[in-house]
């Protein structure tokens, strides 16, 4: 038995591999990062001319899908579940043009919020798109299901989501592989009919995904994904995605008796469902991440059957565990030691020497001679300037918002607008709400944090970094003598409060770019240098 | 047969290269393995965890529920502290003695000691030191490993095959420092 150990997120990356995709795209993101980290290492990949590098955001990560589809091959998409807030114009879209080859996008969310600011559920957006949605259990189950979901995207010629949470993308297991499905060829063919989304078209479009609803329920009843795990009594278990795992644990662990149904493709298998609902007094709904389903099962008026997250029996919030599931149904839990109270919290920090230490102690110098010091900002590692000792920014909200939200703020009358953007960040999302702020004069000044990396999971290629950062500000319309530099060092920082001084005084656009690589990447390098030299 | 270990430790100082050692004799021997790691935010100097579990049967649940850790492995002694729900009455602590010290707030050294004492019989190592006299400093991951090898259900030489399987691509020196570190750790912990 040929078994390699593999993170839940290298499962699906190994899957769509052996599965015959012919490009990935993403943009880093945690908990899913790492989909494409694996076949961007892959020899495999590489071999087979996989396409892999990343892309500027969600949003032209999911369309370069999407072409890829329409020219007949089949393609992966990767995201964390906020990333598909970005993409969402394209994703619901594509479920009315439809697909060629096959297009599975593999989203990641993060229920109890590790790394993210929300913990939205994605299956949501299945269903609001009204594709079919996959959520394996297990690292195994994620490999299979990759084979699954893009044969059942071509099937069906629709994308096809596949929906994992935290702890299954960063939990190892051994992964049995199977053998690989060639690439299909180029096909591109003309339908414009269905990829032409005026009215008349997508009238017939939209009509068609409609009435494909029944035969993608059909199809759930008999996946692979979705059976009855046994048990027995009045008490039933719905479990959905890893929901099950906890079931399952927590049902061997204490000898609970209870049926279980797994489910892990949608929409529901009616038929399934219906059995357990007639079979049992009492159904708790199990799911990682949003009561989606049962809020459907009680619908408006309640139902006296239904147990879940809506009414107390499991937590509203948070990620599930087998102790939460073992209290759900009834088990009283034993005394466990108490985290002693000396035990004090250790958040995350900026790196010891890393440059957004210099920014910042720079910036809070210089808005400090402000009577308002507000910074908006942003979503990287720089994020971590908002705790303690620095707490110099004072908003987080979604990727490109710092740039935004400054200008909002300066039309509001606000002085200065500060605001803080990485590199990566800027071209993720932060250049159209430049434009939007050289349009319009406003008087905001955006320092961006050049660290020549995507440090905040991991270091991965930025879309712009250096000169390459100055040419977009300068052909978006910031003037060159407002566009300025520093070096964030501490001998520097006289240097760096007198160029943010200037600028928080104009009364118009300046970009203060704030350049030093990140030290880990720098570490990473001088160690890939130092193996290559032995 | 089955073992819960939860790794402990701060965001770089090693936890996943013990995992990775673990998982790998693991999975050589045909067991089952769940192994769920922190990735993102919390890397950064902050506190880290890592669930392992491993069995002779199917696992389900990548996470251990509390109170039934058979090992709590530690490489900084507030760090096993703050995992001691997940702890079985009968489980082991061991944990490296050196303190990381990257908040204003962290709590004196005598406070850590009396609460590890309370548990029993803790495994406490100065990882570093021994790290150091088996020569290389940066093996204090390693004495741990063979601190909390007595715990983990899978026999020393199979271990020290993961760790030639692990560091074997950076040379000989390296694994050899990392087997000693191992060995001093086990030594430690079976005396």
């Amino acid at each position: 038995m040929n078994r390699q150990l593999l993170l839940g997120a290298e499962a699906v990356a190994q899957g769509a591999l052996d599965a015959g995709i012919s490009g990935v795209y993403a943009y880093p993101g945690t908990p899913s990062t790492e989909i494409t980290e694996y076949i961007q290492r892959s020899k495999a990949a590489r071999a087979g001319g996989v396409r892999s590098s990343w892309s500027a955001n969600e949003k032209t990560a999911y369309e370069a899908a999407l072409g890829m589809s329409y020219a007949g091959k089949r393609s992966l998409v990767c995201m964390k579940h906020v990333g598909l807030n970005v993409a969402a114009d394209a994703f619901i879209n594509s479920a009315i043009t439809g697909v060629n080859g096959g297009l599975v996008l593999a989203v990641a969310d993060d229920p109890s919020m590790h790394s993210s600011q929300n913990e939205q559920d994605s299956r949501a957006y299945g269903r609001f798109a009204m594709v079919p949605v996959l959520e394996p259990a297990s690292q195994q189950e994620l490999y299979d299901t990759m084979f699954h979901a893009f044969a059942l995207s071509e099937e069906v010629r629709l994308p096809v989501i596949v929906r994992m949470t935290t702890r299954l993308s960063h939990s190892r297991a051994g992964v049995e592989q199977r053998s690989p499905r060639p690439q299909n060829a180029l096909k591109a063919e003309y339908a414009p009919e269905r990829f032409v989304l005026m009215p008349h078209n997508a009238r017939v479009q939209y009509r068609h995904l409609l009435d494909l609803q029944p035969k993608l329920e059909e199809l759930s009843e008999s996946s692979f994904l979705n059976r009855p795990a046994g048990g027995s009594g009045p008490i039933g278990v719905i479990a959905f995605g890893i929901g099950y795992n906890y079931a399952m644990e927590a049902r061997a662990a204490h000898g609970i008796e209870c049926r279980v149904l797994k489910i892990g493709q949608y929409p529901l298998p009616r038929r399934m469902v219906e059995e357990l609902f007639a079979a049992c007094s009492e159904v708790l709904v199990v799911e990682e991440g949003y009561p989606v389903y049962e809020e459907l099962f009680r619908g408006y008026f309640g139902s006296p059957k239904v147990r879940g997250r809506m009414d107390g029996t499991l937590p509203r919030a948070g990620e599930l565990t087998t102790d939460l599931l073992a209290s759900a149904l009834g088990v009283g839990l034993p005394e466990t030691p108490a985290i002693p109270g000396i035990v004090a919290n250790r958040p995350p920090e900026l790196c010891k020497g890393c440059g957004h230490r210099d920014m910042f102690d720079a910036i809070t110098v210089a808005i400090r001679e402000h009577a308002d010091h507000h910074v908006f900002s942003d979503i990287g590692c720089y994020t971590l300037g908002a705790l303690p000792p620095y707490s110099a920014i004072h908003t987080c909200v979604d990727m490109g918002a710092a740039i935004t939200m400054a200008k909002g703020a300066a039309d509001a009358g606000l002085r200065p607008a500060v605001c803080v953007i990485g590199d990566s960040t800027f071209t993720h999302s932060g250049m159209t709400g430049l434009l939007d702020a050289v349009n319009d004069r406003s008087p905001v000044t955006v320092v961006i944090a050049d660290n020549d990396t995507t440090a905040m999971t991991g270091g991965q290629q930025s879309s712009a970094t250096g000169p390459k950062l100055v040419d977009i500000c300068i052909g978006l319309g910031v003037d060159r003598a407002h566009i300025r530099h520093f070096v964030p060092l501490r001998k520097n920082l006289d240097e760096a409060v007198a160029i943010l001084r200037e600028e928080f005084a104009f009364e118009g656009v300046s970009v203060v770019i704030a350049q030093r690589d990140c030290i880990e990447k720098a570490a990473k390098e001088k160690r890939r240098a130092a193996a290559k030299g032995q | 047969m089955q073992k819960n270990i939860i790794l402990a430790g701060v965001g770089g100082q090693g936890i996943l290269s013990i995992a990775a050692v673990i998982d790998w004799a693991a999975l050589q021997e045909g067991l089952e393995i769940r192994q769920a790691e922190v990735h993102g935010m919390s890397q950064r100097g902050g506190a880290v965890q890592s669930h392992l579990r491993i069995a002779d049967h199917e696992l389900y649940a990548d996470l251990i529920a509390f109170g039934t850790a058979d090992l709590i492995l530690s490489v900084e002694p507030l760090e096993a502290l703050r995992y001691l729900p997940y702890l079985a009455p009968d489980g082991h602590v061991a944990t490296a003695l050196e303190p990381f010290v990257n908040i204003p707030d962290y709590p004196p050294m005598e406070g850590i000691l009396a609460e590890l004492a309370r548990i029993g019989a803790p495994v406490l190592v100065p990882a570093a030191e021994i790290a150091r006299e088996a020569g290389s400093a940066r093996a204090s991951n390693m004495v741990m490993l063979g601190a909390g090898a007595p715990f983990t259900g899978i026999a020393p030489d199979k271990l020290e095959a993961g760790i030639e399987a692990l560091f074997g691509a950076k040379g000989r020196e390296v694994v050899d420092s990392n087997i000693r570190a191992f060995r001093r750790g086990l030594e430690l912990s079976t005396n």
